[in-house]
């Protein structure tokens, strides 16, 4: 059987939203925005599950826009707010950000925006002093990720809230790695924006939402139809909307369980392997990280041939390394906490979900073990390393 | 991205990976930023070479051009192994995916160099060989 630890990826679609999903792919395939009978059931439905996505988030239905991804609801975000706000120019948000908001800022660099690319510590965390430093008159907004897709590092998203509040400065999160895995109450956490995605908590592809605090200043990205009350245009994607809310419903009341299950697994998981393989690093936040998140350097040998050797055997994960992701240079994750590029392209990540189990461990480091041993034998590095200490 | 079945044979099972004592040319050649780094070993007898060994630290490409170029050079002459080019390597390996070029320039780069080393120790000159690019490597 399969050894899946990619749920950082996508996580497989939970059989609850499934079956929630089906009667909208067969019979109820009416367009919500019609006007007669069934129509209008399928309208209720999206409105329910309009008003289960807010309660598990702690905010109100008509502050949930639903769209097509998390990468379209950060566009949206950022494109939004700054459409809405022409006079002020700059925006500040972190080096380790998901290509999602990171290349929609290099791409209003060119409009003539300019950004602010705040700078990690050795875990990937910064601090709210540097986002208040940051702050300049012309600051139209603040972009910070909850927790980070590749190392889990979580931000101190509450205190740096409270600064933007303060300031009047709209503050986005990129919420995709953090909705569904880490407790989140928006009527307590004053973000104005948050981006979440669908498939990263057992619903589907291709739906996600933004969530638009009651106030927020934010032009339309898509033109079109009068859909979600005239914030984003195009037909509902209503299977989708249904799978996505009864999913969330699921995974943020089994949070008091799944949460502490899944912390437990992973520090065993970084425990078996930073004491059974030597020249092992754990990157990222020893405590302030995902649940799920297991991110690791293998000094001496590459991510993608250690990838390849794991997937030979049925188990699935995720690299850093330059080669896999058909770039020239590492994880700009890593690589701005200071990894040097042979550590960065040395890192595996295992994501964690609902479905792994403790027998996992022992699966995982019998196929990992001796992949990373052979690797290790036919590296120059290593050689030049052993080499050294005789 | 896909790789052939070649390469991925060629990656299970490397031919020739390690090293040879003595080696009669050694080329160790790399790129910080991709991470990949082939170090090759080659023994060589009346001009011709006989036996190729190599190390590898890289993605499943760079290992499986390694294992191709030193199945390709063994039983060479000095002239003809300098002919072989990254894209002999590509051609043997049945393609590699565009991203991955530069995984066959490097195997050529890494047999020239062990080529441009035994030229330099023994003093033979090896016809249309270039000096090794001096690279920044990562050790």
């Amino acid at each position: 059987m399969a050894l899946y630890l990619d749920n950082a990826a996508t996580t497989p679609l939970h059989p609850v939203a499934l079956a929630a999903m089906l009667p909208f792919l067969e019979g109820k395939f009416h367009n919500p925005s019609s006007v007669y009978t069934p129509a209008r059931a399928v309208r209720q439905a999206v409105d329910e599950a309009r008003i289960k996505m807010a309660t598990a988030l702690g905010a109100s239905p008509e502050e949930i826009v639903f769209t097509g991804s998390g990468t379209e609801a950060d566009n949206w975000a950022l494109y939004g707010v700054l459409e809405s706000n022409p006079a002020k120019k700059h925006i500040i948000t972190t080096k380790i950000e998901h290509h999602g908001i990171l290349f929609t800022c290099r791409a209003l660099e060119k409009r003539g925006y300019t950004v602010t690319y705040l700078p990690v510590d050795e875990h990937g965390q910064i601090t709210p002093a540097q986002v208040e430093e940051a702050i300049k008159p012309d600051t139209a907004v603040v972009s910070i990720i909850m927790a980070n897709n590749e190392i889990g590092t979580i931000q101190p998203l509450d205190e740096i809230a409270k600064i933007t509040r303060r300031k009047g400065i709209p503050l986005h999160t990129d919420a995709v790695q953090a909705v569904g895995h880490i407790p989140i109450d928006l009527s307590a956490l004053h973000v104005d924006l948050l981006a979440l995605s669908a498939h990263k908590f057992g619903g589907p592809k291709g739906i996600g939402a933004l969530y638009i605090r009651k106030g927020t200043r934010l032009a339309p990205l898509l033109y079109g139809g009068a859909q979600e009350r005239n914030r984003r245009a195009g037909t509902e994607n209503v299977a989708g909307i249904i799978g996505m809310a009864a999913a969330l419903e699921i995974a943020v009341n089994e949070l008091t369980e799944s949460r502490p299950r899944i912390s437990e697994l992973r520090d065993a998981l970084i425990n078996e392997i930073l004491t059974n393989i030597p020249h092992v690093k754990l990157n990222g936040h020893p405590t302030h990280r995902l649940p799920g998140n297991v991110n690791v350097s293998f000094q001496f040998i590459e991510g993608e041939s250690l990838l390849l050797h794991l997937d030979m055997q049925g188990c699935y994960a995720s690299t850093g390394s330059a080669c896999s992701s058909g770039a020239l240079e590492p994880s700009h994750v890593l690589m701005a906490m200071g990894l040097s590029h042979g550590m960065a392209n040395g890192a595996l990540r295992f994501s964690l979900g609902r479905e792994n189990t403790q027998a996992d461990i022992p699966r995982l480091m019998e196929i990992l073990t001796p992949a990373v041993a052979r690797l290790r034998a036919m590296s120059p590095l290593y050689d030049d390393y052993i080499k050294k200490g005789e | 991205m896909e790789y052939s079945e070649k390469v991925m044979d060629h990656f299970t099972n490397p031919r020739n990976v390690g090293e040879i004592e003595n080696a009669d040319g050694i080329g160790t050649v790399g790129n910080e930023k991709c991470g990949d780094i082939m170090r090759f070993f080659l023994r060589i007898e009346n001009d011709v070479i006989i036996e190729a060994k190599f190390k590898t630290f890289g993605c499943g490409a760079a290992v499986a051009t390694s294992s191709i170029a030193t199945e390709l050079v063994v039983g060479k002459t000095l002239q003809e192994a300098v002919k072989i080019t990254n894209k002999s390597v590509m051609e043997a390996l049945d393609g590699l995916p565009a991203t991955k070029a530069h995984c066959s320039c490097l195997a050529e780069e890494a047999l020239h160099a062990a080529l441009w080393d035994y030229a330099k120790k023994s003093g033979v000159t090896i016809g249309g060989l270039q000096p090794p690019e001096e690279k920044n490597h990562e050790h």
